[in-house]
């Protein structure tokens, strides 16, 4: 994974609540086996009409939104399913960060080992923000990850909380796998320690 | 501070996390947590295999893994020469993929149309793989579900499937814990699933992130383990990872005797250790909520998430009523897809298909509930109504004890193991502005099919309803019966 530091990114808000993991990519699109295509399935459902046609009122459909990489949204964003298809279809679609007060678990996990960075922010922030959005559509903000701030256009600083093993894994663009890779020792002791409750292989 | 045999009284939860660190959480990295079991399917393990082949990897517990095959599975009743036809190629490559996998890497693999196939959260409790104790994951949300034992089990995404494979362990930050205490006991006509959409309702689908459940209280005490598998099963729905349940007599009583529970000795010895497993007195949680089931009514959602349920005697809340802006535009918006006012009943709204499956009940109790208000009468014409087994086992098990005769005699649809109308990724699923009524987990909008509107309710309310072919309290089919 390429290491993340500074970027600065174009805003498209979604100021909706509980967007869910079927929004984000609807179950028809994840019948697929690689990771390919999918940023063209973001939001489908709110993106097309049933006979593939863009819906021109959807955000990420309006001129003035193209080329957006980060996403500001309603509250709870990525409740509901499991899938990881969710933020491979956003980073699919460019975006580099989601922006909201809060973030369901498995997504927010998801999206960490996916280099999309879930920036959890109060909700006077998130409410300035879709306000900045409404007034101009080419509203855009730095976000330092180092610093763990996002810079406004107004040069207010805000910062973002985010545990220091996600971060120190985005930064250095370290993965996680070889880490636990790492732990060979540590994981062949336990299995010493604790006998197997259940063998599926047998019976 | 109260201590036990002189250490501090721990939760269910902390007992089962401790019990599994590799690693504890430090300031620097998460905990590093052992997994017992990892289910996988078809869905969400493709791309985890393709990370293990690039990096020349192999499965490291293929033991402690299990395959099956249940989202993109087509549940339509089987052909003359006894094979159930994928329809679809792309999903039928899917199930390839997922066949090449499991053979490569050594991992056993429950395969389309044998007999024991069926939903990941139907089959690990079935085949006694779920245990008092466990860690258990899968690529899945609804893997809660396995909590009601009192195992610690949550969904993962493709990335941790990987890590698994590889490693058998998880980087987790530790969560907190809320206790749902669910005091009280169950009229007649209210069930377990009632019971799980008055929480989420009460909490919201957010209410639970960052935490871990644990139910209690008499009304969960009551409940069979598979009442007890459709609450942990939401779980995930209140926005928690986790639920889980004590194990007593009734969890053991359900685990003996299956195809992987202990044997002999070995059973005496893990009923011992897992009576040591419930929380002890003086453990405290980080969050506490009380709900009284004497008061429960057969509960409904309205809206496009699981948290928009209401009593089934209730009307359709009013967007302007909504204290928080934000709340009142979501209500608003769901009220747009669902097409239902404010103000409105949902008892006598018309349906267009009544669905009893899913990982949240589709086991044979849920499908004796079904079948018990059926049976001897007929679904109402122009209605769909599809009953769709967890898995090759409850089928088998409905068939011997005559369930699916009542199903075809009232004119469901009687169909193979599977996912079905739940996700809506096999072929079954809702047209455009169609209402059902369904006994699965999630109303997202297009859920169940592009543009098709879903009602969650009990097996109960949807065997009531597809007998009216409008939405029907079943507390009132009751009493008409014990009337006549
Ligand atoms: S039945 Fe539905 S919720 Fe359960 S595993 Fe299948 S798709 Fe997921």
């Amino acid at each position: 994974m390429e290491p993340i530091r500074t970027f600065d990114g174009k805003v498209a808000a979604l100021p909706i609540n509980d967007i869910d993991t079927d929004q984000i990519i609807p179950a028809r699109f994840l019948k697929v086996t690689d990771k390919a295509g999918l940023g063209e399935a973001l939001f489908s459902d709110w993106r097309f009409n049933s006979d593939g046609s863009p819906k021109p009122d959807f955000v990420l459909n309006q001129p003035e939104h193209q080329g957006s990489s980060v996403l500001v949204a309603g509250r709870n964003f990525g409740c509901g399913s499991s899938r990881e298809h969710a933020p491979w279809a956003l980073v699919g679609a460019g975006f580099k960060a989601v922006i909201s007060t809060d973030f369901a678990d498995i997504f927010r996990n998801n999206a960490l080992k996916n280099g999309l960075l879930p920036i959890a922010v109060d909700e006077e922030t998130q409410q300035q923000l879709f306000s900045l959005v409404a007034e101009d559509p080419q509203t855009q903000v730095t976000v330092d990850l180092e610093a763990q701030t996002i810079t406004l256009p107004d040069g207010r600083q805000v910062t973002f909380p985010i545990d220091n093993f996600a971060k120190h894994c985005l930064l250095n663009g370290v993965d996680q796998l070889g880490f636990l890779l790492g732990l060979e020792t540590d994981i062949s002791a336990y299995e010493d320690s604790h006998t197997a409750r259940t063998q599926t292989t047998a019976v | 501070m109260t201590t036990v045999n002189g250490q501090q009284p721990q939760t269910l939860f902390e007992k089962v996390w401790n019990n599994h660190l590799v690693r504890p959480q430090t300031d620097s990295a998460p905990a590093v947590l052992y997994i017992d079991l990892h289910l996988i399917h078809e869905v969400t393990s493709p791309q985890a295999f393709t990370q293990l082949r690039e990096r020349g990897l192999k499965v490291r517990r293929p033991q402690n893994t299990l395959g099956t095959m249940d989202h993109s599975t087509p549940t339509t009743p089987r052909g003359l020469d006894g094979i159930i036809p994928v329809a679809d190629a792309q999903a039928s490559a899917q199930l390839d993929v997922m066949r090449k996998n499991c053979a490569d890497f050594g991992i056993p693999l429950f395969e389309l149309g044998t007999e024991n196939q069926g939903i990941v959260h139907v089959i690990g409790p079935e085949q006694g793989l779920t245990q008092p104790g466990m860690t258990i994951v899968c690529g899945d949300s609804h893997t809660s579900t396995h909590g009601a034992f009192g195992a610690l089990a949550f969904g993962i995404g493709t990335s941790e499937v990987a890590h698994v494979l590889a490693t058998q362990c998880l980087l987790q930050n530790k969560p907190k814990t809320m206790a749902i205490r669910v005091d009280g006991r169950l009229s007649e006509g209210v069930v377990a699933k009632d019971i799980i959409l008055a929480i989420i309702a009460k909490i919201g689908v957010g209410g639970g992130t960052g935490h871990v459940f644990e139910y209690m209280g008499e009304a969960i005490r009551g409940l069979s383990m598979e009442g007890r598998m459709t609450i942990c099963n939401m779980s995930i729905e209140g926005g928690a990872r986790a639920g889980m349940v004590a194990p007593d007599d009734t969890t053991f009583e359900y685990v003996a005797g299956r195809p992987h529970a202990p044997k002999g000795a070995d059973w005496d010895a893990a009923v011992a250790a897992w009576r040591q497993l419930p929380t002890d007195d003086g453990a405290t949680f980080d969050a506490e909520v009380v709900l009284d089931a004497d008061a429960l009514v057969p509960m409904i959602t309205y809206g496009t998430n699981p948290g928009m349920g209401m009593s089934i005697t209730d009307r359709v809340p009013d967007p302007d009523r909504m204290g928080d802006l934000s709340q009142k535009q979501a209500l608003d918006k769901a009220l747009r897809y669902m097409d239902l006012q404010p103000g409105q009943p949902l008892l006598g709204k018309p349906v267009d298909v009544v669905f009893i499956g899913s990982c949240t009940n589709s086991r044979i109790t849920d499908l004796r509930l079904a079948a018990q208000m059926l049976d001897g009468r007929k679904v109402a014409d122009n209605l769909r109504v599809m009953v769709v087994p967890g898995s090759q086992q409850v089928k088998a098990q409905a068939e011997a004890e005559g369930l699916d005769e009542i199903f075809k005699a009232a004119g469901a649809e009687w169909r193979e193991a599977g996912c079905s109308m739940c996700i809506a990724m096999n072929g079954d699923q809702l047209q455009a502005g169609q209402y059902a009524v369904s006994t699965s987990n999630r109303n997202f909008e297009g859920r169940q099919g592009k543009g098709g509107r879903t009602f969650l309710a009990s097996p109960l309310t949807a065997a009531a309803t597809a007998l009216n072919g409008v939405i029907t309290d079943p507390r009132q089919i009751i009493t008409e019966r014990e009337l006549a």
